[in-house]
């Protein structure tokens, strides 16, 4: 090893060491902390803390309200995101033949993905409202209450998920098909392929890695999404929108079951997980 | 054919101010009197009033907040960078042992869910005494901003040329010269992207911020508009007004520096 080598390796750890301590104490700490607080029966306000292993995850098997959350994260992540990727495909594909205004039309697209998801909630809800909002009255005058009627809340919220992250897949597919060389559409024409035909055998497989990407981004997100139910609905009506985070957080800091509450955190982490490792797995069989 | 364009170009963006309508619409509510609210039928109201944003700016919480989210998200991007930035150069650059182990807590930690760290995250800012302060929000944000950031970071970092690099060494520079006055200069654009993102993240962050604050002294924007009290009924316009007013920054960044944010948001996925 030069000394040059050797003085590399100590740079080199001295620029980590900073980040890989703050990440420790800020994630990993927290990570360990929560299984260990999942094992524990937990209520501050009683006083209470004692160890009772495996009891809320036996406890969640059992419970309905549980497999009920799960339900709906399932439902709103598969329909939500099925939803974002067809929707911001054809916006990049339209935004691809743009010539003026791609500027505007970013700023247009990217603005909706940029706000805060609280201020969309709000949004929403107004949009939403029974007797004034602007959904019933372009509907001709309806009183739809779509926030309260329990078969109307999970398509309502599901729409407002769909506006603020089509945005996100859109921008995605269209910056890889500005990186396709015109030579490919040229020599798909030269061979006499039609629209249709470039569009299946060409442009489609090229986007085809981008799309997984956004797949698994935007699953994550999904699984994860908390801000926009919670406010929007707070999980209501009759639990119809009660996702997984939401269920969590009530049981953390409304009912101020900690344990268990990190128990339902537990399992949506391993939920991610899953999902995660099934993607790479996927992507380690069909390398695109 | 040059027609044709134009009515395609014309129509790509009809199309997208349609999506963004219900934004447009919470800006044409916060300039609505109360009592045009419930006529909905015309485009502009007829008396176009600022009361919403008085109310907003005299009786609530929000100024407060905003100077509030302006503090937490500007202090979790330079802590985040001056961090991340090192971290990012050393995975880019440098032999240093355990490299895949540190790239498997940093990817780990951005598919980590905010809902699963927040309990003992809360524990830790009771114990240390952090709760309701700009500190506790700042620290928790880090724990989403800095991974994101190393990530992007690192990645800006691996495009430079590496002869630039070896060009300075063999000049006798130093490696903190050549961070300085090669890298640095090089990756500032990468460094603007992956900043603006972070601070993006920060400012919209929910979750910590309505779990750590308890008073205006630390409520962010999110918090303050999530919590926005209505006395008998839902006041529809001053919400709109604050609304408007929490999302001028992410619209300022869509606007004006759109450039960046496209780079930032395109390089975490387009690359590797």
């Amino acid at each position: 090893m030069t000394a040059r080598e050797r003085a590399d390796r100590l740079t080199g750890l001295a620029f980590v060491s900073p980040a890989l301590l703050a990440l420790a104490a800020l994630t990993v700490y927290p990570g360990l902390w929560v299984l260990w607080l999942s094992l524990q029966q937990r209520i501050p306000i009683f006083g209470i803390a004692r160890f009772v292993g495996v009891e809320h995850y036996a406890f969640l098997a059992g419970d309905a309200r549980f497999w009920n959350a799960v339900r709906v994260t399932l439902v709103f992540t598969a329909v939500s995101v099925g939803l974002e990727l067809a929707l911001g495909l054809l916006v990049a594909l339209a935004l691809q033949r743009q010539r003026a205004g791609r500027r505007v039309a970013l700023s247009l697209l990217l603005l909706a993905w940029a706000l805060p998801s609280v201020v969309t909630a709000e949004l929403f809800k107004w949009l939403y409202d029974p007797s004034a909002g602007l959904v019933n009255v372009l509907l001709g005058g309806h009183a739809f209450n779509w926030l309260g009627d329990p078969r109307l809340a999970l398509p309502g919220l599901i729409a407002a998920d769909v506006w603020r992250t089509m945005p996100f897949v859109a921008l995605l597919c269209y910056a890889r098909l500005l990186t396709i060389p015109p030579e490919v559409y040229e020599a798909a024409r030269v061979d006499g392929a039609g629209r249709a035909a470039t569009l299946a055998y060409v442009t489609l497989p090229l986007l085809r890695s981008i799309l997984l990407i956004a797949l698994l981004f935007r699953t994550l997100d999904a699984l994860r999404a908390f801000d926009l139910m919670f406010v929007l609905t707070r999980g209501g009506p009759a639990g119809t929108t009660e996702t997984l985070t939401v269920y969590a957080y009530s049981s953390l800091f409304q009912t101020l079951q900690l344990g268990f509450g990190a128990a339902v955190g537990c399992v949506i982490f391993l939920l991610v997980m899953l999902v995660a490792g099934a993607y790479l797995r996927a992507m380690r069989v069909a390398p695109a | 054919m040059r027609r044709r364009h134009l009515a395609w170009d014309a129509g790509v963006l009809l199309l997208l101010a349609v999506w963004a309508v219900p934004y447009f619409w919470q800006v044409r509510t916060s300039f609505t009197p109360n009592a045009e609210l419930l006529a909905t039928t015309r485009l502009v109201p007829t008396r176009p009033t600022l009361v919403h944003y008085q109310a907003v700016a005299e009786r609530s919480v929000m100024p407060r907040a905003l100077g509030n989210s302006l503090g937490v998200a500007t202090l979790t991007t330079l802590l985040a960078l001056a961090l991340g930035l090192p971290a990012a150069y050393a995975i880019a650059r440098l032999p240093i042992p355990g490299k895949n182990l540190f790239l498997l807590v940093v990817i780990a930690s951005t598919a980590f869910p905010q809902i699963t760290t927040v309990s003992p995250l809360y524990l830790l800012m009771r114990a240390l005494g952090l709760r309701d302060t700009w500190t506790s929000l700042v620290l928790a944000n880090t724990s989403f901003a800095l991974p994101l950031l190393v990530w992007l970071l690192a990645g800006f970092i691996r495009e430079i040329p590496f002869e630039l690099e070896e060009a300075a060494f063999l000049d006798g520079a130093g490696r903190l010269r050549v961070l300085r006055s090669v890298v640095l200069p090089l990756v500032a654009p990468g460094v603007a992207s992956a900043a603006l993102l972070t601070f993006l993240a920060a400012w919209n962050e929910f979750l910590f911020a309505y779990t750590f604050t308890a008073s205006e002294a630390s409520r962010t924007v999110p918090v303050a508009l999530a919590l926005f009290p209505g006395v008998f009924e839902i006041p529809w316009g001053d919400i709109a007004a604050a609304s408007i007013l929490a999302s001028l920054p992410p619209v300022i960044i869509v606007i004006a520096l759109q450039r960046w944010l496209v780079q930032g948001l395109v390089a975490g996925a387009l690359k590797d």
